[in-house]
């Protein structure tokens, strides 16, 4: 029982950082119907951000954690001013392998300046890396420091999206683009809202995976990035809560996995899962069925 | 195979002739809905072998809803869809598409969906796919038997361009065809699958008067050629009343009324529905 | 028949002599070892190129594990000829590990091809992701470390008759009603289901055959380079293969061709500088989807021989943009 809980408690961390990634897939899906595979890539170049941030710049783990943000937040706007809206109107293939190009430009450009080499992650300060016990089960408080984290970033998406008008234009284009078009509201810079909405998570996902592996490279991006895709499939793409939903249940599957002594086939767990969602739901979970229109 | 061919009116054609008359298709009872609202609604309508039978209504009101049912594009929420061909009857509501057109039903679509990059010959050589003698390894070998087959193939879907007026056109890529042409070609393209029953939805829609008379002619002539049923969805009342035999009438998901042209105009249901419209009905 | 002939010889004859000029070159010590494997990596590629060309630029789904199929057949042919080191182990091998990946192919295809295109995507490259964990983790592959001692039967003639019988076979399924089914899926699939084409089986097949053809060219590698690990066929490796076919242009097979040895010889190049290559490719792909998304040539063809440009102004595949294809396929046969 008390492993059980143990893993329960690791699978949140890990599940929190997928969600906060799947967030920003799910909302790049909602709105352009685009699998933004730069997304992990804008993870990888928050995680560096953060790390330059605590050693060169020698700030501390919040102030950090903000430059992130900002930063990708400024990238994955650019990233969708230049790479993606001359693509408005072109096939979906067409903005696929364009994001596939922009995924590999991040990661060899971040190669080609900081090395491929692995580097590990500053440590955090004494109050941020201590552990105490709950029943049994030990905590780490750089554990509560993910999840808190992350729970309060998800809030205030939550908020942002439900209360303002901003989050009332971003559903109304993620519903119809050329009604909302019609009703005023400017398009183009929604779409740019919800690309530096998502890529502000993904930075402060980045920092996030660096404290918790305490290890950064330039292909890091790549398998969170992906895993945390299957997460947004598994609950249904183009809905938050369905992001959140899939980033725990990721999470907690790939602890479990590797808790029971298979890590070496942890990876493909996630992505069996995935094919099996899009055989029996391609919706996912919480995803309606919708058909093309003749 | 050999059916486009006008020859083709040999023993099977009086055989069809004795036919006339008989239920090609019956549709009973059937409703679709989406999400809640009714796009149709109890829809029922027969049509018999060699009929050329109209549906008309207001915008909105469930015709191309009523073509993608009996096309197998949704499946009905309730309600049969019976098609008879060579005696057998069978329900094809909810069937896949592909089948539902093996089984003799062709259609248009009301916003053109041709193969726009290809050839006018290649988006009708495609839709002679179904009857093709040859396997996949005569296809991957390009065998004697395939290149016979392929000969046959062009010269037939040749004779169906040159019937629909667009054979001197057969290299062109489709999209630079004319508004028209691309219609002809849809038509030309569905006639290539060998249908008992053609749906056309707005054939005339985007054509001139001195076109739509053309293509009045051209609708009836075809239907004696290929011995079709033809149903077609149409805005031009003029081209309606000119060659439908039946009229069906739909408003809000509801057959309204239904009978000879003549019928349908005096209908006050009718008159209603099109309010300010009844001039042109 | 007689025109025929004429067009048979007018591309057989250009290939002949390509082909036995490059063998005697070879005999003559021109043709060094380090160029002959270029080559190899150009035919390789020809075939990976020309066989995704088939799946993602004429049928229209976009498939992200090329390089699984690639893996399937490479550890096929290797460990059927280190089993049985023969030229029949080898072709065995070869068709085997074919074989294999086109099964494989339907396994993943028949329930994720009936998905919309970008999930395809995804479920291609999880697909690409579990074979390679797989070979990562038996002992019958040797794990990471991989298998070397590969005996090596593939040489300029085996290479050769390889690569151009899967353009020949490729090309030739595309000009068939098969082929053609499949394009109008690309096209527009609810037109295609309404004049009889069963789309499920059009992409299932195409994916097939292209899975088979990923296959042969793994076996190629494996039998050429004599070393192959799970890396090798990693998700880069598929966009390796994407970035030519959508330089050379989704739906163009001489497209494919092309690309493959302009981009080969572009490697060479950049060969002491890896990280710029990667950067090269990856703007490549960007700055071709945003200023020539249809790649070097849309989906014209070049035809092989010259003479056919003055024979008949027209492509030779099905894509034909201008075609006054009337009896075309009477007129063209063999490559």
């Amino acid at each position: 029982m008390g492993e059980f809980a143990q893993q329960v408690i690791n699978g949140l961390s890990l599940g929190s950082i997928y969600a906060l990634i799947a967030l920003g897939y799910t909302m790049v899906y909602g709105i352009i119907q685009l699998i933004n595979f730069a997304h992990g890539d804008v993870y990888m170049v928050g995680a560096y951000v953060g790390y330059f941030s605590m050693t060169t710049l020698r700030l501390g783990f919040f102030e950090s954690l903000l430059i992130a943000m900002v930063i990708c937040m400024v990238l994955g706007v650019v990233i969708e001013r230049v790479a993606y809206k001359p693509l408005r109107n072109s096939t979906r293939i067409a903005v696929l392998i364009t994001a596939i190009g922009v995924s590999l430009l991040l990661e060899y450009t971040m190669m080609f300046f900081v090395g491929a080499a692995v580097r590990s992650y500053p440590p955090l300060p004494d109050y941020l890396t201590g552990s105490f016990q709950v029943g049994g089960v030990t905590v780490g408080n750089q554990q509560v420091l993910i999840i808190g984290v992350s729970l309060l970033l998800m809030a205030i998406l939550q908020l942002i999206v439900r209360r303002t008008r901003v989050g009332r234009a971003m559903r109304a284009v993620s519903q119809d683009a050329d009604a909302a078009r019609l009703m005023g509201i400017n398009v183009d810079n929604t779409i740019s809202f919800t690309f530096a909405l998502g890529s502000a998570l993904a930075g402060a996902a980045g920092v996030l995976v660096g404290v918790y592996y305490n290890s950064i490279n330039p292909l890091m991006g790549i398998l969170p990035g992906l895993k945390a895709f299957v997460a947004a499939v598994f609950g249904g793409i183009g809905l938050i809560p369905g992001a959140l939903i899939g980033g725990f249940f990721i999470g907690g599957v790939e602890t479990f996995v590797s808790a029971a002594g298979q890590s070496l086939y942890k990876d493909a767990v996630v992505f069996g899962i995935l094919i099996a969602i899009l055989i029996i739901k391609p919706t996912g979970l919480l995803g309606r069925n919708v058909k093309e229109k003749v | 195979m050999a059916h486009p061919a006008p020859q083709a009116s040999g023993p099977a054609a009086s055989e069809q002739a004795d036919r006339a008359g008989e239920t090609l298709l019956s549709v009973d009872k059937v409703t679709r809905n989406f999400g809640g609202l009714s796009a149709v609604s109890n829809v029922s309508l027969q049509i018999r072998r060699g009929e050329l039978v109209g549906l008309i209504g207001p915008n909105g009101a469930g015709k191309t809803t009523v073509f993608n049912l009996l096309t197998g594009v949704y499946p009905p929420s309730h309600g049969a869809i019976e098609f008879t061909r060579d005696d057998r009857t069978r329900d094809i509501g909810g069937m896949a598409p592909h089948r539902i057109c093996a089984a003799g039903i062709g259609r248009t679509f009301q916003n053109i969906r041709l193969f726009k990059d290809l050839s006018v010959l290649d988006n009708v050589k495609i839709a002679m796919q179904a009857n093709v003698p040859y396997g996949l390894f005569a296809a991957m070998f390009h065998t004697p038997k395939f290149h016979k087959a392929e000969v046959e193939i062009v010269d037939r879907s040749m004779e169906l361009l040159g019937i629909m007026n667009l054979a001197d056109k057969a290299g062109a890529q489709a999209r630079n065809l004319s508004y028209g042409d691309q219609r002809h070609l849809e038509i030309a393209r569905a006639l290539a699958t060998e249908p008992t029953l053609l749906l056309l939805d707005e054939p005339a829609a985007g054509m001139n008067p001195a076109e739509t008379s053309q293509l009045t002619d051209l609708i009836t002539s075809l239907r004696e050629r290929f011995k079709l049923s033809i149903l077609l969805i149409e805005h031009d009342m003029s081209l309606v009343m000119r060659i439908c035999e039946r009229l069906y009438v739909l408003d809000h998901g509801v057959v309204i009324a239904s009978g000879s042209p003549d019928e349908v105009r005096r209908h006050p249901k009718v008159i209603e529905a099109y309010l300010g419209e009844e001039a042109d009905v | 028949m007689k025109k025929g002939l004429v067009s048979f010889l007018v591309k057989a004859v250009p290939l002949l002599a390509a082909w036995a000029i490059v063998l005697v070159l070879i005999n003559a010590g021109i043709v060094t070892d380090y160029y002959l494997a270029t080559m190899a990596t150009i035919c390789i590629n020809i075939v990976l190129a020309v066989s995704l060309n088939l799946i993602t630029g004429f049928t229209g789904q976009f498939s992200l594990g090329h390089a699984g199929f690639m893996a399937i057949g490479a550890y096929t042919c290797a460990m059927v000829t280190m089993a049985e080191p023969s030229v029949l182990g080898f072709v065995g091998g070869l068709l085997g590990g074919g074989v294999l990946a086109a099964l494989v192919g339907l396994l993943v295809g028949l329930p994720t091809l009936r998905l919309r295109g970008d999930y395809l995507a995804i479920a291609t490259l999880g697909m690409a992701e579990i074979i390679r964990i797989i070979l990562l983790n038996q002992d019958a592959t040797n794990g990471a470390a991989g298998l070397s001692g590969i005996p090596a039967f593939l040489d300029w003639n085996w290479m050769f008759f390889l690569t151009v019988a899967t353009v020949w076979i490729i090309a030739n399924f595309l000009h068939s009603s098969q082929g053609r089914a499949c394009i109008s899926v690309r096209e527009d699939e609810i037109a295609a289901e309404s004049i009889g084409v069963h789309t499920v089986r059009s992409k299932v097949l195409a994916f097939m055959i292209g899975a088979f053809f990923a296959g042969i060219a793994g076996g190629m590698y494996a039998s050429y380079f004599y070393f192959i690990k799970p890396d090798l066929f990693g998700f880069l490796k598929s966009v390796d293969i994407l970035v030519i076919v959508v330089l050379g242009g989704l739906g163009s097979l001489s497209g494919s061709i092309i690309a493959a040895i302009l981009l080969a010889l572009i490697s060479t190049a950049l060969q002491p500088f890896p990280e710029l290559r990667m950067i090269i490719y990856s703007l490549a792909l960007v700055v071709i989807m945003i200023f020539r998304p249809q790649g070097l040539m849309g989906s014209r063809e070049v035809s092989l021989g010259v003479l056919n440009r003055f024979r008949r102004r027209e492509p030779a595949v099905a894509t034909a943009s201008a075609a006054p294809a009337i009896r075309r396929d009477d007129d063209e046969e063999v490559v």
